[in-house]
């Protein structure tokens, strides 16, 4: 369950780009290696991230998780719903459970991302590893 | 200091693995952390019934003319207040009234007592016992000896009865007895570690597996559900059961972990009695409290722990608890900040939280 439409980092997030906006998640291996999650922590709008830099917080009952941002930018849109009922993250974390929108400094940085079938072959690896 | 082994396997791992467990190393076992989830799990427990396989856990035979004897000089808990058939939360307590176990004790006869103690301390607590046996003794640490089995969570009952020849109705808090289950020699008690009613179930390894199956397959149209270690952890939180080794440890005494009552000390001299007496008479300074953030976050085992911007101390537990919603956990404070409604502070990954105390249990089950 790996959606062609987006791009992928070995952190396990996924960035959907849209003009000079990415809208950023984690992915459905993230969510299901994290178990039940519990609490999301995320910057406010208008809070600059850094590419491979940690933007935020991801709990789940037994264990914390950073969020890797996979691009550098300004944070134009938080997901509230999701920090209100994390338990999103598990449902829909390819859809509703989207994190934040960025609006991109350096588009170049999305050529060192993976494609879906890139991000596919990495989960086959790590899983034979 | 030996090279780790390999951890060691209960009686129920291929079940268990059958089952979708995750599994993970645990105080040298290899254990189900997780089945459905562990939300799903610690709720199953508390609205229907689940299983646990407990079967790490440590038992030794204590047997003997001065088998009481022993146990009175080693427990601060009241032994000659047991009857056949009762078992008592206890500790093994050092000189300075700190814990090197908390345990059960179970007496089976006059003579014939039985120690659950926790899996990571087994070899400790054994050598601990044995250097202080005195007289007519014979101890046996026989933990491969015995499968233990946990079914918690009101329908319990309705499950186990139709399965076993003991009168369940019979067995009140804290006693047990013995008979047979699905057709196989068991000890049940009436004990657990989840704040729900429930049963342990103790039988020989080579009965586990099909004990375990049949109260599953059973179980299943009550809601039945094989559990984790996780949910095991969040369901004795919420209902604030100490844990060995987090909230609990040999430099805390029991009476600066609230579990005063197990210290009867009036029975006689035992370990640690006379520390025990001394910080009673003087009072604790400190106290292990139940708190909830008042702030967002999860404090987790570990963060520093601050009442008015000193710091003293760290979360000794610390999670979401799935049933209440919330995110609750223990620290010893200083006495004067223990007081329900006290606001203090935690540090959760640099950034300072409040958080405050609370009555606990923080979840206690409608009788």
């Amino acid at each position: 369950m790996v959606p062609e439409d987006r791009k992928y980092s070995k952190e396990h997030e996924w960035i959907l780009v849209d003009g000079e906006n990415g809208r950023i998640g984690i992915t459905d291996h993230a969510q299901g290696a994290l178990g039940d999650v519990v609490y999301v922590e995320l910057p406010e709008v208008g809070k600059t991230v850094t590419a491979t830099e940690v933007f935020g917080d991801i709990e789940s009952v037994k264990a914390v998780s950073e969020l890797f941002s996979p691009v550098s930018g300004e944070v134009v849109e938080v997901n509230s719903k999701v920090v209100d009922s994390p338990e999103m993250v598990n449902a829909d974390p390819h859809g509703d459970a989207w994190l934040i929108v960025v609006k991109m400094s350096d588009l170049s940085e999305l050529e060192g991302l993976m494609s879906a079938p890139q991000y596919q072959a990495y989960l086959d690896e790590e899983s034979e590893g | 200091m030996t090279s780790p082994a390999l951890p060691k396997r209960t009686p129920l791992h291929a079940l268990h693995k059958e089952q979708g467990a995750r599994m993970v190393d645990f105080a040298g076992w290899e254990m189900p952390v997780t089945f459905a989830g562990v939300v799903a799990e610690h709720l199953n427990v508390r609205k229907r019934a689940g299983l646990f396989d407990v079967s790490h856990m440590g038992e030794f035979l204590i047997e003997g003319k001065d088998a009481e004897a022993l146990l009175q000089r080693l427990t601060p808990n009241n032994v000659s207040r047991l009857a056949d058939g009762q078992a008592q939360y206890s500790a093994l307590t050092t000189e300075t009234g700190c814990f090197v176990d908390d345990v059960l004790v179970y007496r089976r006869s006059e003579q014939r007592y039985l120690m659950v103690v926790n899996a990571a301390n087994i070899q400790k607590d054994f050598e601990w016992i044995e250097s202080r046996a005195e007289g007519d003794l014979e101890l046996t640490n026989a933990s491969d000896d015995f499968a233990l089995l946990a079914l918690q969570g009101p329908r319990s009952a309705e499950i186990l009865q139709p399965l076993t020849d003991i009168d369940l109705s019979e067995i009140k808090y804290y006693r047990f007895a013995y008979g047979e289950v699905l057709g196989e020699k068991a000890m049940v008690s009436r004990t657990g570690y989840t704040g729900e009613a429930g049963f342990e179930v103790m039988v020989a390894p080579e009965l586990a597996e099909k004990t375990a199956r049949g109260l599953l397959e059973k179980g299943a149209a009550h809601g039945l559900a094989p559990i984790g270690l996780a949910a095991r952890d969040t369901l004795r939180l919420e209902a604030k059961m100490a844990l060995y080794g987090n909230d609990i440890d040999d430099e805390h005494t029991v009476l600066e972990a609230d579990l005063g009552w197990i210290v009867k000390l009036n029975k006689g001299d035992f370990v640690g009695r006379d520390a025990l007496e001394r910080q009673k008479e003087q009072g604790v300074e400190r106290k292990l409290v139940g708190f909830e953030m008042v702030d967002r976050g999860i404090a987790r085992q570990g963060y520093p722990v601050f009442v008015d911007s000193d710091a003293v101390g760290s979360v000794t537990s610390g999670s979401h608890a799935p049933y209440l919603e919330k995110s609750i956990g223990l620290t010893y404070l200083p006495i004067a900040a223990c007081s329900d409604g006290t606001e203090f502070e935690i540090e959760i990954r640099g950034r300072r939280a409040s958080a405050r105390v609370v009555p606990t249990p923080f979840y206690k089950r409608e009788k």
